[in-house]
């Protein structure tokens, strides 16, 4: 192990670098690289054109905009409450609070299937809180407001965890500084809290934007999945792999592969600012 | 999450008790609707008709199975899952090279990836009309819709699990005390069981933990690649679809409370690990 190392031995002085990158490359390659490089394969066998009117068909772009919209409203949320609720579990002593922080990682530790299994039976009409919902003309369950609530619950950690360390670690110097200096409450918070936590923010907002547009388990259940009106693009992909065509599903599923590559490094940026943040 | 960072915080913010007690309100509000509410309802649906016939529910034989499936594929694919997050987080913490941000970049991917775009891919790369699946076929080895491929496809969504929960933990802890054990003569294998496995202990538990429940719970990527044979390549998730689809909803509610007991213990394992073991995990949350 220490024999292949030994040319720059000086720099490593920890054994089982050949090991440690061996394995690690092995297993990222079989699991992830090989299977994500068939798909671009497939994809640069469709060609162009036809992969052109396979995304662009009236099913396809129906599908990609009701995902993209419940997406956002999922985010939109999620960084409202999410910001909210990392600030209560910091800044805040109150009797349950451990229990509040343990139910936030359920969405980690809960099966999509089983989420979006339980949501359904909340929501539908004669659900707990869709029986008091519906009276008033509001309707959850088979519509984009489901996609919506789906995507939030599977991705609200998401912010809250990458937003409750930066608060913990802030210098509250600052704050005292400003309190000093007769800034008001609310000057505080826009002017010294929020800009540094908000590299951190919009990390998690990313990914939990990311996390929706690819949610497929929790939201089969309460979409309806009607062609056109509440069917999500990663369910298209999935139908069009049941009537065995193949090229209908990898077109979809590569522009969802490349909407996750573009987040994942958006997010990554802003990980590296948050970072610098931090340094200063 | 320190005391001492609470303390010193209560110091610093002066809201009004008013404005403290909305926002603590608006908060447990919303995660009593968004998840509290859902966890009983899976429960009280299962108990619908009396404890008899959940528990009867889980004794059939598409049940039976569909829980022998999962504990299968959970068995495999998490302790690879383990030994590959040691093997990075210690080649990514251990050494100094170039790209090592490209490589979490990687490790992250199945994070933001669609579970079905992860399951395509291997219906791509291994299904019959590929070439590689076509010669495994043909040799006896099918992947797709069968054991391997959901294992596959369970390594992919878990796999940055565990060496997500590791990085930050092993940058905390640093390289002084291997380097020290080294100088004392260990070997490296030697300095991995009795320097660097007992600091990293806890944090490695809890990676296992919810890539354990992940592995149980995946449905997308596995709905993909298992063809959903009854009896054969469902798993619980998959068999809760389908007896939720034949309304059977005792059925899919108790196997579903099954799974949400697993998460439910997941995380209380995890909280009493964070009481217990505060220090070791305070990197857990970067």
């Amino acid at each position: 192990m220490i024999a292949a190392a030994a040319p720059i031995r000086a720099k490593r002085v920890l054994p089982g670098f050949t090991l440690s990158l061996g394995t690690t490359l092995l297993y990222l390659t079989v699991v992830i690289l090989i299977p994500v490089l068939a798909l671009i394969l497939k994809g640069a066998e469709i060609g162009p054109a036809r992969f052109w009117a396979i995304v662009t068909a009236p099913r396809a772009v129906a599908a990609f905009q009701v995902t993209i919209t419940a997406a956002v409203i999922a985010t939109v949320f999620n960084a409202v409450y999410g910001l909210l609720m990392a600030w209560v579990l910091v800044r805040y002593e109150f009797p349950g609070k451990r229990l509040l922080d343990a139910l936030m990682d359920i969405p980690f530790a809960l099966p999509t299937a089983v989420a979006g299994l339980s949501l359904t039976a909340l929501f539908s009409a004669n659900g707990w809180i869709g029986a008091w919902l519906e009276p008033q003309g509001i309707s959850v369950v088979y519509t984009i407001w489901g996609i919506a609530l789906a995507m939030a619950f599977t991705s609200v950690p998401f912010v809250v965890r990458t937003v409750q360390p930066v608060l913990e670690d802030l210098d509250p110097a600052y704050e005292q500084a400003a309190r000093t200096l007769g800034a008001s409450e609310v000057t505080i918070f826009t002017r010294v809290i929020f800009p540094q936590i908000l590299p951190a923010w919009l990390a998690g907002c990313t990914i939990a934007f990311a996390r929706s547009l690819g949610e497929f388990g929790a939201i089969v259940f309460i979409a309806g999945n009607l062609p056109m009106k509440t069917e999500i693009a990663a369910l298209l992909a999935f139908i069009r792999l049941e009537e065995f065509d193949y090229n209908g599903a990898s077109a979809i599923a590569l522009v969802l592969l490349v909407f996750a590559l573009v987040l994942l490094f958006v997010s990554n940026r802003l990980q590296a600012w948050a970072m610098r943040h931090k340094g200063v | 999450m320190s005391d001492i960072a609470q303390v010193r915080f209560r110091s610093a913010t002066e809201e009004t008790p008013l404005a403290r007690r909305a926002l603590i309100a608006v908060a447990v509000l919303g995660l009593g609707i968004l998840v509290a509410a859902p966890l009983i309802v899976v429960f009280a649906e299962a108990l619908a008709q009396g404890w008899a016939a959940a528990v009867a529910s889980l004794g059939n034989r598409d049940a039976l199975s569909a829980i022998r499936l999962t504990l299968t594929i959970a068995g495999i694919s998490v302790p690879l899952t383990a030994g590959f997050g040691i093997a990075a987080a210690w080649f990514i913490t251990k050494f100094d090279f170039r790209g090592k941000a490209f490589l979490i970049t990687l490790i992250d991917l199945p994070f933001s990836v669609s579970p079905v775009v992860a399951g395509l891919c291997i219906v791509l790369m291994f299904g019959t009309n590929s070439l590689v699946g076509g010669w495994l076929v043909a040799s006896g080895y099918p992947i797709v819709f069968a054991l391997p491929g959901i294992v596959l496809a369970t390594m992919f969504v878990t796999f940055p699990f565990v060496a997500r929960e590791l990085i930050p933990v092993m940058i905390e802890q640093g390289r002084a005390e291997e380097e020290a054990a080294l100088t004392l003569g260990a070997s490296g294998w030697r300095v991995f069981w009795t320097v660097t496995l007992p600091n990293i202990r806890w944090a490695l538990l809890y990676g296992v933990l919810l890539c354990n429940a992940r592995a149980m719970g995946e449905f997308g990527a596995v709905a993909v690649v298992s063809g959903k044979i009854r009896g054969q390549t469902a798993t619980m998730p998959i068999t809760i679809e389908m007896f939720y689809n034949e309304y059977l909803s005792v059925a899919a509610f108790s196997l579903a409370a099954v799974l949400t007991l697993l998460a439910l213990v997941t995380l209380l394992l995890k909280t009493a690990l964070e009481i217990r073991h505060a220090d070791q995990l305070a990197a857990l949350h970067p």
